[in-house]
């Protein structure tokens, strides 16, 4: 047998996994390899089998086909307390009737044979240490913060040295600030332990900012699995674009098509051009099809100030701007494409003058957008 | 008016109580006119024997019935967690209405159930046994205990059950994730969980063995337990003594009570 350390660099592999929940298919054929020492997070709605998928790793479920690998062996029937993986739970789970430090020191204690009580005290000491929160051991679980509780349950499956740890959005009953420093705090975290960690967000912005990867989830599929930057960049279809970050999304049937993209036209009769997403698959002429436009892609002018080179450009009518500090964001109604969403840094120049009711011409580089399948 | 009204409820609710223990500190020998104040009566009651002797029967059953009821009740309210559907519906229901069922249905019922088992039995055992006497099952101790199990654990499934249900599934599962076995799980985990509501059903069986009168009635037998005693003291006249003894057990299953109230109300704070 291969101990952890050899064999796979992939801390977890899941191969054809299914796994249903009465008729519903909460994780239908899903593969995919995590590798060692990375921060992984799956991310969709509720509902789209990403929970499913954590607790597939952490033995909570087992898979009705498929197999299941942590650090290179099959876990397939292998029951949560003999899996090498801790988790933090979404409402941390501390033990209500123990203190911190039994809290944290609880995995060393159920070894067998048993660890030694001063050399637990010393680990719980240490990972305590590490998430910052020492001197608090003989509190009481429920008499600290929320963000304490992270900490501490943090704390708790980190004293293990566990292959994988998993997070099961352990931010979303935390603040906005508070969030944040977290993200920061985990993301430093895990670079220091160097342990395999895999998120479950609902959270976008917390994906994105702290992954390596991340696994895009639709009802039990993963729809794409890349980077950030291929994510943001090169959706691979409407579903992930939508999910990632923001767009503005023109329907309608593509005309025509090359190998570098599409030009699709509209309900309104409107032909718009775009190139193919990098990892998207290319379009059929007749095929259901959407441009994707990013917000900040988007350019205002007044009319007659329209800077040349622009491919795209329609009569519009601003209806509200939103001030949100560093940039502002305008909602305007443009000819033939409906409503559309632009955002412009806080210093454009064209975006100073623009109130709510002026007419404007809006418009982008057709090398910006994207051509995607739908869903 | 209506200050006045509730005002006057609890002069009725509680008067009559109050008045058992005013008169149980009388040193005189009526028990409606009271003379002077004295401890008396305690020391008399202290030194009755024949009340120490049902004093004593009454511990016995009380304390019996209730560790029982605690054991199989918890035993029954954990295994019920498992069952599911109609199934589970019907157990439940059949929980509430042992409860509910009067305890003098519950005496006659389980006096008639054991007479005729105890017949057909010693008809049985009288025809095996090797000896000249065969051993001869009666109402007694035994008896008194089986109902008042029967009963208390009914009690002890509804407590139980409550603090199951409030209890955060996602600690079982935080102790499998920390590597603990099923076993342990059920030792560090559910069980100090369960444990404020698992101490207030014992509690409650062992006030409720101990206080009562209409089950214990119909099958104690030739035994008497501490209301029985006091009952058929009654009938020769009430004296202060009787005032001693009820004041006596009276402060006892109120302390027991609070005690289990206060753990249950405990118990409850601090899962979020």
């Amino acid at each position: 047998m291969a101990s952890p350390e050899s064999g796979s660099s992939y801390d977890v592999e899941f191969r054809s996994v299914v796994k249903h929940f009465a008729d519903v298919r909460a994780v239908d054929d899903v593969s995919f390899a995590l590798k060692r020492g990375s921060f992984h997070s799956f991310l969709g709605p509720s509902g789209c089998g990403k929970t499913t998928s954590l607790r597939l790793i952490a033995g909570f479920e087992q898979p009705d086909s498929g197999s299941v690998e942590i650090a290179g062996q099959s876990v397939v029937g292998v029951p949560a307390y003999r899996r090498p993986v801790n988790m933090v739970f979404q409402h941390y789970a501390l033990f209500p009737h123990m203190d911190v430090a039994s809290n944290v020191g609880y995995g060393l204690r159920q070894r067998k044979p048993r660890a030694d009580a001063a050399e637990i005290d010393k680990q719980v000491a240490a990972a305590l240490e590490l998430v910052r929160l020492p001197h608090l051991g003989k509190r009481r679980a429920w008499e600290l913060s929320g963000g304490q509780q992270q900490r501490v349950a943090l704390a708790r499956a980190l004293i293990n040295r566990p292959t994988v740890l998993l997070l099961d959005e352990p931010l979303a009953a935390l603040d906005r600030k508070l969030r944040r420093e977290m993200q920061i705090e985990l993301q430093n975290l895990q670079r220091e332990v160097g342990i395999t960690f895999v998120l479950v967000t609902h959270d976008q912005e917390e994906a994105l900012s702290m992954s390596d990867t991340i696994g895009i989830m639709k009802d039990g599929k993963v729809v794409q699995f890349g980077t950030p930057e291929e994510l943001y960049d090169a959706p691979v279809n409407r579903y992930v674009a939508d999910f990632v970050g923001e767009s503005n999304f023109f329907s309608g049937s593509v005309a025509s098509c090359d190998d570098t993209g599409a030009a699709i036209t509209t309900p309104s009769g409107l032909t718009l051009q775009a190139p193919f997403s990098r990892l998207g698959g290319k379009l059929q002429p007749g095929a259901k099809a959407t441009i994707a436009v990013r917000p900040e892609v988007i350019g205002l002018w007044q009319p007659g100030a329209v800077p040349a080179g622009l491919d795209i450009s329609r009569p519009a009518r601003l209806l509200n701007r939103i001030y949100l500090g560093d940039h502002s964001e305008f909602q305007i109604e443009a000819d033939g494409l409906g409503p559309v969403l632009v955002r412009l840094p806080k210093h454009s120049t064209e975006g100073q003058a623009l109130e709510p009711g002026d007419q404007v011409i809006m418009g982008w580089k057709r090398e910006r957008a994207l051509a995607l399948s739908e869903a | 008016m209506l200050r006045a009204y509730s005002a006057f409820i609890y002069l009725f609710l509680y008067a009559p109580i109050a008045l058992i223990v005013v008169f149980s500190f009388n040193s005189g020998n009526n028990a409606s006119d009271f003379q002077d104040f004295g401890v008396d009566w305690y020391f008399k009651a202290a030194n009755n024997s024949l009340m120490l002797a049902a004093l004593e029967n009454s511990i016995i059953v009380a304390a019996t019935a209730s560790v029982l009821a605690t054991i199989m009740g918890t035993m029954a309210a954990i295994a019920l967690q498992n069952v599911r559907g109609p199934l589970r519906v019907i157990f439940d229901g059949l929980t509430y209405i042992a409860i509910m069922v009067p305890g003098i249905v519950i005496g006659i019922a389980t006096l008639i159930a054991l007479v005729t088992t105890f017949d057909a039995a010693n008809t049985i055992l009288a025809g095996i046994w090797p000896g000249d006497a065969p051993p001869k099952l009666s109402l007694g101790y035994g008896s008194i205990i089986a109902a008042h199990t029967l009963f208390a654990m009914a009690l002890v499934i509804i407590i139980v059950r409550a603090r199951i249900a409030g209890m955060d599934r996602s600690l079982i599962e935080a102790s499998a994730d920390l590597y603990a076995d099923p076993l342990a799980t059920f030792r560090q985990v559910t069980l100090p969980q369960l444990m404020p509501g698992i101490v207030a059903g014992f509690l409650l069986s062992f006030t409720f063995s101990f206080d009562d009168f209409v089950i214990a009635f119909f099958v104690a037998g030739s035994k008497n337990t501490l209301p029985i005693y006091v009952f058929s003291s009654i009938r020769r006249g009430v004296t202060p003594e009787i005032n001693a003894i009820g004041t006596a057990v009276m402060l006892f299953s109120l302390t027991a009570l609070i005690t289990a109230q206060i753990l249950l109300r405990r118990g409850n704070k601090p899962t979020r």
